[in-house]
């Protein structure tokens, strides 16, 4: 058994675990404020990445710069993809609104590519060192960097969710829509400010993840890796987001081990968390964090 | 007035069964439903190859369509997986056909039977949740069968793909666009006919029954795990042949074509078409089906004025699709079937439309 491959694999499991939590998390936002599955998460990561690779690179501004007005641009994206296209789509059956969120993944992905070409590009460099040695570990600094910044933006999550008027009305607007409109809050305007937070966090975590790999199509991927991981955690549980991305990080990562080292029967890294994700839809549907609901007639 | 019962009313006046479960509204859709299938009778003579090719098309992803639509529309249970089930379909045909020599002739709906009973487990989860979570349990079986077909060497061929012998009956080949077309419009009238029949049924009823109010038809003594299943199957089993009889036309199958891709136009044909409507899954196949090529030949008109149109022509195609389905769930929900209707009755009612 190869116990230093084991350490290695385990701590890029939790690294991109993080990542996968942050995106999970914005995934968890928009279903819980709006009731809406977000089959689109990925496109967020991917149109973040791009936008801020196309500042930095074709425009040439510098990171301090490029990096905000891609956040700015993504607000205001999610503001308008509300209004737009899923305003409509309230109070219509389920499949309609998974359907519209499948067509938005769909054009965004096929506009993305066809604007920026299939092959992945990387970023201009950010780091002066490679990677650094870390308790005898060979870590990449854009690793440390990633996990830095999943860790900052669950911080910032949290604070946001307890302390501001912004983040109390929204948990009120999930709690109970029409309590919360009795009370004074704007439900449009929750709507709206949990998909411009989710586009925005979203692209955070794509621009990271576009550091470390590169920027391509494949980064879309991601939103449907999110859905093992909210499974795992219960659909309208933010806690449930962070650990289940950490277990979903860390499982495909276990099995890409067993496989490279007993069975040998490759892709396991990509297929294991959809085997996890059919088990636990079969023992235990809620997952570990989320609510139960009860069906009355 | 004895013209009256030949026309098409604008509204529900149904008032006993026996018109309700019609398979034909009015004689007149019972003679041009009958008509349309002469017309297709005789069509390959004139047709050039590339609308026999387009119609083939149509034919067998409609029959695919329909199946989901049985699930989806019907049951209004949600999948995401149609594509594994049709590639599953194709290559159980060619598996069939080429290890045990079974004529293509059998093999087609022995390959249907085979993708029914996959559709069957596949389907047990259906029993226990529903709707959201429904979903995202066919979308990881879509990647789980996706990963089968490429690494079950033994089924598929692996990465090389299948081969699949054309469809012939006691020697004779349909290997042309114009033979084949005849094999098609076959099964399509086929399956079509059992589809409209079941919904007249106990267990169609049933099914619709589960959509509407599932509670209230669990209290009316409708078993909801099995119908659920039951429904997974029948439309894996509609998925099973338009799969073989795609394999077959195309004479060689690979893992590559089934993505989640080919799921979402599947579902995209359905909602294009309307939910719920027998024949508005083959006008929603056939919108899917030709949107593509219309801008095929929107960007070859175009093309020589701005060559990067024709480069992107994939990514052009792709989210066209897209777009297509958000349009028309925003202003068009209930699909093209609706709107037919819609046009019937306003000519019905013309000029006096209020």
């Amino acid at each position: 058994m190869n116990y230093e491959l084991l350490t290695q694999l385990l701590v890029n499991g939790v690294i991109v675990g993080t990542l996968y939590g942050v995106v999970a998390m914005c995934f968890v936002l928009i279903y819980k404020s709006t009731q809406i599955v977000n089959f689109a998460q990925g496109e967020f990561l991917l149109i973040g990445a791009w936008t801020c690779w196309a500042l930095l690179v074709k425009f040439e501004l510098p990171f301090y710069l490029g990096f905000p007005i891609t956040l700015v641009f993504m607000v205001i994206f999610g503001i308008v993809l509300q209004m737009v296209v899923l305003r409509p789509m309230i109070g219509e059956p389920i499949i309609s609104v998974i359907m519209v969120t499948i067509g938005l993944s769909m054009f965004f992905q096929s506009l993305m590519s066809w604007m920026f070409g299939g092959y992945a590009k990387s970023f201009p460099k950010v780091f002066e060192t490679e990677s650094i040695q870390i308790l005898g570990l060979q870590v990449q600094t854009a690793y440390i960097m990633s996990l830095v910044s999943s860790v900052v933006i669950m911080i910032a999550f949290y604070y946001f969710f307890k302390h501001s008027k912004m983040g109390l009305a929204m948990r009120a607007t999930a709690f109970d829509q029409q309590v919360a409109q009795s009370l004074g809050i704007s439900v449009k305007r929750v709507f709206a400010a949990s998909w411009a937070i989710s586009a925005l966090v979203s692209a955070m975590a794509g621009v990271v993840v576009g550091m470390v790999n590169g920027v391509s199509s494949a980064l879309s991927f991601f939103g449907i890796k999110v859905f093992p991981v909210v499974i795992l955690g219960g659909l309208d549980s933010i806690i449930g987001a962070i650990v289940g991305g950490l277990i979903i990080g860390v499982l495909e990562n276990l099995a890409e081990f067993f496989d490279s080292q007993w069975l040998h029967l490759g892709n396991m890294y990509t297929i294991a968390p959809f085997y996890a994700l059919v088990i636990i839809l079969m023992i235990k549907p809620y997952g570990l964090f989320g609510t139960k609901d009860i069906e009355r007639i | 007035m004895a013209s009256a019962h030949s026309r098409m009313k604008c509204g529900e006046f149904r008032t006993n069964y026996q018109q309700d479960t019609t398979i034909f509204p009015t004689p007149l859709a019972r003679r041009v439903a009958v008509l349309s299938v002469i017309f297709l009778l005789v069509a390959p003579s004139f047709l050039n190859p590339y609308f026999l090719n387009l119609g083939i098309q149509i034919g067998y992803y409609g029959i695919a369509a329909l199946g989901l639509n049985i699930v989806v529309g019907f049951t209004g249970q949600i999948s995401l997986g149609h594509a594994a089930f049709f590639g599953f379909g194709a290559f159980a045909s060619a598996w069939l056909n080429n290890t045990t020599g079974i004529p293509v002739f059998f093999c087609i709906p022995l390959a249907g039977t085979m993708t029914m009973a996959l559709g069957l487990i596949v389907g047990i989860p259906a029993g226990r949740i529903k709707g959201l979570y429904l979903a995202i349990a066919t979308l990881a079986s879509q990647y789980i069968l996706e990963d089968f077909f490429s690494r079950a060497d033994w089924f598929t061929g692996g990465a090389y793909g299948a081969m699949a012998n054309p469809f012939s009956i006691f020697g004779f080949e349909f290997n042309n666009d114009q033979r084949y077309f005849y094999v098609v419009l076959f099964y399509v009238v086929i399956m079509f006919l059992f589809g409209t029949n079941l919904l007249r049924s106990r267990d169609g009823r049933a099914f619709v029954a589960v959509r509407d109010h599932y509670l209230s038809a669990e209290i009316m003594g409708i078993n909801l795990t099995k119908y659920r299943i039951l429904s997974f199957g029948i439309s894996s089993f509609y998925a099973g042949i338009g799969g073989a009889l795609f394999g077959h036309y195309l004479g060689f199958v690979s893992a590559e074509g089934f993505t989640i891709m080919l799921s979402i136009q599947f579902l995209g044909m359905v909602i294009i078409g309307g939910l719920g409507s027998v024949m508005g899954s083959l006008m929603g196949t056939a919108f899917m089906v030709l949107l593509p090529e219309l801008m095929e030949a929107g960007v070859g008109l175009v093309g020589h004025n701005a060559p990067g149109l024709t480069h992107a022509l994939a990514y052009i195609k792709e989210m066209s699709i897209g777009l297509a389905i958000i349009l028309f769930l925003i202003f068009e929900p209930d699909g093209l079937a609706h709107r037919w209707k819609m046009i019937k009755a306003y000519w019905k009612l013309y000029p006096f439309s209020y």
